[in-house]
């Protein structure tokens, strides 16, 4: 088996977001790049189908040369090699295209793992469009996956207030999030692995045209929340007078 | 021209999430002309949508399209897109439509924009406002294709009643149904009874602070005292306190209600990733120094066991005077 792993780099969790350029730009200043939270998900499952059933697992990333510290950290945790797509993934259509564009170059990969958003723009819809782009099935916020008989697999998704089980073929895109593993089965590199990921091969490719479809013009700061209204833990009526009175919410 | 929303329903009927886009598309189509449409499959009241301003309900009454399918459902949608003429398609945050979101993407060769809180500035430069970083950022963004797919933020526009008068239309364009040869639904679990999480009004959430899961008998009650859905922190998730469903963050689910109550929840970063969305936050915690208190709108330093119990007498007493 084949699978390929997309993976983006993304801002870790804790960063202080801001902007700079009079806000046109994300300040990368003093970020911490981690690998997104959902696609981790997915690189610990695809080391389990490895480990499992015999697997190549290559990880595919559409960035400048500045991901590639996370690259290797995938490199680590045990992907075979990687693929690097040299352009800044500014729109979703232009990066989906990126992909779409090597995966129709490299037909044999069965299954292709990915997060159901990143965490940074949270778009949800790169894999998505990928997967459309190369007339493949997908899957979205999977909460579960197993190899049944051949080619046949159960998938799990999750649904509003809870969940739907699937039987369908490879090849597939699914779009992995939390639950698709247990949190303690997640991985971290270890001595060795970061050894060897320096050994590993990471193949750097030029992009392809594509058009962009959607353009961030400006950011700005969520209005920032009034000062919070103390209330007494002897004046409960207070609260209940705020929240019907001012919020409007009771 | 017409704007169309995919119009989802909850039990068979017209849901929230439904509403809050027709409410959009009703308040931009009131700027530009446009008629609303909404395509539902086999809703049970599709009426409902014209009183949220919606002028005509393409409802799909092929059984075998009765449950959610990404590929089909983006078909006909597609097809209603053709048929309508329409130039901006909306859809709602669910995780159903968040699935379908780049499929129809691709289907009608739109430029897709997701978690948008704001209506387009003006129609010959289309930008709309969406929350990026996970709430921490609204990035200003233009669509610079003919054709326009907006997934809106749940809770971020709300519901606004404009009747109009609508009609119903029965909608069975022909789909390929061999869709469905190699991908079967085999098993649904759905928790019933309780109001789903991602879609309730009012979340009361709790966390480590409460000691032990034989406390939540008075959480449970304050939330059905205001109707509301019960979540937690990630220990307490982890703990094995509370279902892993209930756990919200950076690493549990995203939620926006109007109304966020956190009892003994210290107000971490990747909590409040989960729940900076809300309208209006309430903290209860027994330390004045608890980071929460920084990100909510009305606080009281108290010990849970004291002020929690209170609280459900208050509330109880408020609306039997209702
Ligand atoms: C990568 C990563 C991802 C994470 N993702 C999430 C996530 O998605 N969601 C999440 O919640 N956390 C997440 N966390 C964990 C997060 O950092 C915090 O550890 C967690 O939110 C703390 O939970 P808590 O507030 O319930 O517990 P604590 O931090 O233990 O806080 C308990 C609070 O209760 C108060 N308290 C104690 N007794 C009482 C009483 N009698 N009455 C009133 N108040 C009382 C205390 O003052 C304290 O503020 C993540 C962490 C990491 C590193
Ligand atoms: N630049 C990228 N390179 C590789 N994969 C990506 C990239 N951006 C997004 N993806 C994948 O697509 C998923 C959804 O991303 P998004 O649409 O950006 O929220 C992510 O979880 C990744 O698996």
């Amino acid at each position: 088996m084949k699978i390929l792993l997309l993976m983006s780099s993304v801002p870790d969790t804790t960063s202080k977001i801001n902007f700079t350029d009079g806000d046109t730009k994300f300040d990368e200043n003093g970020i911490q790049w981690v690998i997104n939270p959902h696609d981790e998900f997915a690189l610990t499952k695809a080391m389990q189908l490895k480990e499992k059933h015999g697997a190549e697992l290559v990880v595919l990333n559409v960035g400048t040369a500045k991901t590639e510290p996370v690259i290797r950290k995938v490199l680590a945790i045990g992907a075979d090699r990687a693929v690097r797509i040299d352009v800044e993934p500014t729109d979703s259509y232009f990066t989906a295209v990126q992909i779409a564009d090597y995966i129709n170059k490299h037909p044999e990969f069965d299954l292709i793992m990915a997060g159901k958003e990143s965490i940074d723009f949270n778009g949800g819809m790169v894999h998505g469009m990928a997967a459309e782009m190369t007339n493949k099935k997908f899957v979205n916020a999977v909460i579960g996956f197993e190899m049944k008989d051949g080619n046949t697999v159960e998938v799990s998704r999750e649904i509003e207030g809870g969940k739907e089980t699937i039987e369908t073929t490879l090849p597939l895109v699914i779009g992995g999030q939390k639950g698709l593993v247990k949190e303690e089965e997640l991985r971290i590199p270890n001595m060795r692995g970061i050894m060897m990921a320096r050994k590993k091969p990471l193949e750097v490719l030029p992009a392809v045209e594509a058009e962009v479809r959607t353009k961030i013009e400006k950011f700005e700061k969520p209005p920032v929340k009034g000062s919070i209204k103390m209330i007494d833990k002897d004046n409960l009526d207070e609260l209940i007078d705020l929240l019907h009175n001012e919020a409007k919410v009771i | 021209m017409s704007i169309l929303i995919y119009a989802e329903k909850q039990n068979g009927k017209v849901s929230k999430g439904a509403k809050e886009l027709a409410s959009y598309a009703r308040a931009y189509a009131d700027k530009t002309g446009d008629q609303v449409v909404a395509v539902g499959f086999s809703l049970e009241n599709p009426e409902e949508l014209f009183q949220y301003g919606v002028n005509k309900v393409l409802n799909v009454t092929n059984d075998k399209l009765k449950d959610f399918n990404a590929f089909a459902y983006s078909h006909v949608i597609k097809e209603a897109v053709d048929k309508e003429n329409s130039k901006m398609v909306l859809i709602s945050s669910s995780n159903d439509s968040i699935y379908a979101g780049p499929i129809i993407a691709q289907y009608i060769d739109a430029g897709y924009v997701s978690n948008v809180i704001s209506l387009p500035e003006d129609s010959d430069h289309f930008v709309v406002k969406r929350k990026v970083f996970t709430s921490k950022g609204i990035a200003y963004t233009a669509i610079l294709t003919d054709k326009k797919l907006l997934r809106i933020s749940k809770n971020s526009f709300g519901i606004a009643e404009k009747a109009v008068d609508g009609s119903v239309e029965e909608f069975n364009p022909p789909v390929d149904l061999s869709v469905y040869d190699e991908y079967k639904v085999v098993n649904v679990e759905k928790v019933t009874g309780k109001v789903p999480l991602t879609d309730a009004d009012i979340i009361v959430s709790a966390g480590r602070g409460l000691k032990g899961p034989e406390n939540w008998g008075m959480i449970e009650e304050l939330a059905d005292v205001l109707g509301a859905a019960t979540a937690c922190s990630k220990p307490v998730a982890d703990l094995g306190w509370r279902p892993h469903q209930e756990h919200v963050g950076q690493t549990g689910k995203q939620v926006a209600p109007n109304l966020y109550i956190a009892v003994g929840i210290s107000g971490a970063i990747q909590h409040l990733a989960g729940v900076n969305g809300s309208k209006y936050m309430v903290v209860i915690n027994n330390d004045p120094e608890a980071p929460f208190f920084k990100a909510a709108d009305y606080g009281i330093v108290g010990d849970a066991f004291e002020v929690v119990p209170k609280l459900i007498e208050k509330l109880k007493a408020y609306k039997a005077n209702q």
